[in-house]
C-alpha cells in the first residue's frame, strides 16, 4: 500500500512510511483500548452470570453496553493521588511502562495473513520477550508506591512471572519446532485447511501442550487463580493499591491487552490462527488467502481476521470463566504448579513431539482423508536445503515473504 | 520495489536515519542518566531503557534475532537484577550512591581508553566497497538503510550454525555450544545447591529449637 502511494500518487516516501506506521499503531491501539472496554464489560457480565446475577443492566440499554464508558469517565474525573513517600517519577511512569510492554508485543502479532504491524521472522520470540517486560511496570509500581502491600504484590508477581517464563517458553517452542520457523505468519499459514491441520491435533503431545501453555499464559498475565499480585483479600489491591484514576486504568488496559495477546498467540500456535475449522475461504476463492491477491485477498483475510478475533476472544472468555470459578492459589502452590507440574510436563511433551517428528508418525492432518496439504513438510525440506527458507514454504506468496525472496535473489546476485 | 529515488545519496536524511538517530540519542541519554543519577533503582530503570533503545538499533540494522536476544537477555536480565539484586538488598546506605573522587579518575581512564579504541575502529570500517555491495543500483548501506524492513532469516542461520551445520558463511559451532550449555547447567545446579543448603540449615535450627522447647 505504501508502495502504491509512492509510485502512483508521488507522495514523499518518509511521509508515507510514517503515515503507514501511524495507521498500524493506531489500529493496534484500537484493539487494546477498544478490546479492554469490551472485555471489562464482558468480565462483569460473565462474573454476574456465573454468580447467578445479571451484572450491569442500566447504562446504555438492556445489557449495560456502556457501563465501561461510564466507568472510564468516572476514572478520568478522579484525582491523581500519589503517596507522600513515593518515588514520584517512577510512580508516575510505572503504568505507562506496563502498558507499553503490552502494546509493544502487539507489533509482531499477525491478525491475518500478512496483516501484521512488523513482519519479523522471530515474531514468536519477540512477542514473548516484550510481553515478559510487562512485569517491569508492575515491579516499578510496587517499589515506587512506598507501601508494603504494593511491594508484596510486586515481589509475588516477579517470582511468579519469572518462574512461569520457563514452561511457557518450552510450550511455545513445540509448535515452533513443528513448523520449523519462528515467523507467526508462516506458523499460521502452515495450519491452513481443515481443523485437523491445527497443531492442537498434530499429535497427542501437542494436545496436552496446549493446555499447559494456557495455564502458564494465565499465570504470566497474572489472572486468577494466579492473581496473587493483586490478591484483594490479603493485599488490599496488591501492586496498584496506591493508584487511582487514569494511571490505575492503564494497568487494566495492559492486563486485558496481555490477556488478548496470549490468547491470540495460543490461537496462532495451536488453533490455526486465522484458519477456520473448515476451509470456507479456500472453497469460495479457490485458494488460501496467502496465495490470493487484490479484492479476493482482502475478503479472505477479513474472514480470517474474524476467525482469529473470535478465537482470541473465546480464549479471553475462558480466562474469565476460570477466574470466577477457581479460588486463588497460595504463592507456594503457584510456584509448585510451575516447577513441579508445568515445567516437567512441558519438557516431557517437548521430548514426545521430537520423537513423534523423528519417527515420522502421522500427524492429525494425515489421519483424515481430506488432507490436501502434502507439501507442508517444512522441517524436512529445511534440513535438506539449509539456507533457502523462502522456497521451503509452499504458501510463500503473501506480503511478508516477498522481501525474503528478494533477499535470496540479492544473495545469489552477490555470490 | 523502490521507485523514484534510486539516486538517493548517502548523506541524505531518510526514515532510517531519523529512526537511527532517535534510538541512538535515546540510548545515549539514558546511559548518561544511569551515570548521573544517584538512586540505585532509578539507575536500573534508566539502564533498562538504554538497553531497550539499543535493541531498537539492532532491529534497524535488520538483526531481528539479535535485537530480540538483547531484549530477553539484557533487558530481562537487568530486570531480574533489579528485582532480586537491588530491591531486596537496597538498604539505606546503598540506596543512594555517590561517586567518590578517586572513582571518577578510574572511570574516566577506563572510559577514555575505550573511546580511543572505538573511535578509530568506527572510522576505519567506513563505507563498504562500491562494487561488492551493488544491489539494484544501490550501495549496500543504502539497501540496508531503506525504510522497508530487512527480513533475512538470521535465526535459522544461527540455529543451524549452533547445531554444527556449516553453511556458506557460518561454520559449525556445535562443540562450543555444548561446552557452554554444560557450563550453564553446572552453574544452575550449583546455584540451586547453594540456595537449598542454606534453607536446610534454617530448618534444622528450627527443628532443634522446637525440640529444645
Amino acid at each position: 500500500m505504501s508502495q502504491y502511494l509512492i509510485s502512483h500518487w508521488g507522495w514523499y516516501p518518509p511521509l508515507v512510511y510514517m503515515l503507514m506506521a501511524m495507521l498500524a499503531a493506531s489500529l493496534v491501539l484500537l484493539v487494546i483500548a477498544g478490546g479492554s472496554v469490551l472485555f471489562i464489560w464482558m468480565e462483569r457480565k460473565v462474573a454476574g452470570r456465573i454468580q447467578d446475577r445479571l451484572g450491569p443492566t442500566r447504562v446504555g440499554g438492556k445489557f449495560g453496553w456502556l457501563q465501561t464508558i461510564a466507568d472510564g469517565i468516572k476514572l478520568l474525573s478522579k484525582e491523581d493521588l500519589r503517596p507522600e513517600g513515593a518515588d514520584a517519577m517512577l510512580f508516575r511512569i510505572a503504568p505507562y511502562v506496563a502498558f507499553c510492554a503490552s502494546y509493544g508485543s502487539f507489533i509482531a502479532l499477525p491478525f491475518a495473513t500478512g496483516w501484521v504491524g512488523l513482519d519479523i521472522n522471530v515474531a514468536v520470540f519477540f512477542v514473548v520477550a516484550v510481553l515478559g517486560l510487562e512485569v517491569f511496570g508492575v515491579i516499578l509500581a510496587g517499589y515506587a508506591s512506598a507501601s508494603k502491600w504494593s511491594l508484596f504484590g510486586a515481589m509475588r508477581e516477579a517470582a511468579q512471572v519469572i518462574s512461569y517464563e520457563v514452561p511457557l517458553g518450552l510450550c511455545i517452542v513445540i509448535p515452533v519446532m513443528i513448523a520449523g520457523t519462528m515467523d507467526l505468519t508462516k506458523i499460521g499459514n502452515l495450519q491452513s485447511g481443515w481443523f485437523t491441520n491445527w497443531y492442537l491435533f498434530h499429535d497427542p503431545f501437542t494436545f496436552i501442550t496446549f493446555f499447559v501453555y494456557y495455564t502458564c499464559a494465565l499465570a504470566s498475565v497474572n489472572r486468577a487463580p494466579f492473581d496473587l499480585a493483586e490478591a484483594e483479600s490479603e493485599l488490599v489491591a496488591g501492586f496498584h493499591t496506591e493508584y487511582s484514576g487514569l494511571r490505575w486504568s492503564f494497568f487494566f488496559m495492559a492486563e486485558y491487552g496481555s490477556m488478548f495477546l496470549v490468547s491470540a498467540l495460543g490461537s496462532v500456535l495451536f488453533l490455526g490462527g486465522w484458519n477456520g475449522p473448515v476451509p470456507v475461504a479456500a472453497w469460495i476463492f479457490g485458494e488460501h488467502a496467502s496465495q490470493l491477491s487484490g479484492v479476493a485477498f482482502v475478503l479472505a483475510n477479513v474472514l480470517g481476521l474474524m476467525t482469529f478475533i473470535l478465537k482470541a476472544v473465546l480464549g479471553v472468555t475462558v480466562m474469565m470463566w476460570i477466574r470466577w470459578t477457581l479460588p486463588r492459589l497460595r504463592i507456594d502452590q503457584v510456584i509448585t504448579t510451575c516447577w513441579k507440574y508445568c515445567t516437567p510436563i512441558a519438557a516431557v511433551m517437548f521430548v514426545g513431539v521430537i520423537s513423534w517428528q523423528l519417527m515420522g508418525l502421522p500427524s492429525g492432518g494425515d489421519v483424515l482423508p481430506h488432507h490436501e496439504q502434502g507439501l507442508r513438510r517444512l522441517p524436512g525440506s529445511l534440513r535438506e536445503r539449509p539456507f533457502e527458507a523462502g522456497d521451503a514454504v509452499p504458501a510463500a506468496n503473501s506480503v511478508g515473504f516477498e522481501s525474503e525472496h528478494a533477499d535470496r535473489e540479492r544473495g545469489q546476485a552477490d555470490g | 520495489m523502490r521507485t523514484g529515488n534510486g539516486g538517493r545519496r548517502m548523506g541524505e536524511i531518510n526514515g532510517h536515519t531519523v529512526l537511527f538517530l532517535f534510538f541512538g540519542i535515546l540510548a545515549c541519554l539514558f546511559s548518561l542518566a544511569v551515570v548521573f543519577s544517584a538512586n540505585v533503582v532509578r539507575m536500573a530503570f534508566y539502564l533498562i531503557l538504554a538497553l531497550a533503545a539499543t535493541s531498537g538499533l539492532h532491529f534497524l540494522a535488520g538483526a531481528d534475532f539479535v535485537g530480540t536476544m538483547q531484549l530477553v537477555l539484557y533487558v530481562g536480565g537487568t530486570l531480574v537484577l533489579l528485582v532480586f539484586g537491588v530491591m531486596l538488598t537496597a538498604q539505606n546506605p546503598f540506596i543512594s550512591l555517590r561517586t567518590a573522587g578517586g572513582d571518577w579518575i578510574v572511570a574516566a581512564l577506563v572510559g577514555g581508553i575505550l573511546l580511543v579504541i572505538l573511535v578509530p575502529v568506527a572510522f576505519q570500517i567506513g563505507l563498504p566497497p562500491q562494487d561488492a555491495g551493488d544491489i539494484e543500483g544501490l550501495t549496500q548501506r543504502e539497501a540496508v538503510a531503506s525504510s522497508e524492513p530487512v527480513s533475512v532469516p538470521t535465526a535459522t542461520r544461527i540455529g543451524l550454525g549452533l547445531l554444527g551445520v556449516p553453511g556458506d558463511d557460518v561454520s559449525g559451532y556445535l562443540l562450543p555450544f555444548e561446552i557452554i550449555s554444560i557450563h550453564l547447567l553446572v552453574v544452575l545446579v550449583g546455584a540451586a545447591y547453594l540456595a537449598r543448603a542454606k534453607r536446610k540449615v534454617v530448618v534444622r535450627q528450627e527443628s532443634q529449637n522446637s525440640a529444645g522447647s
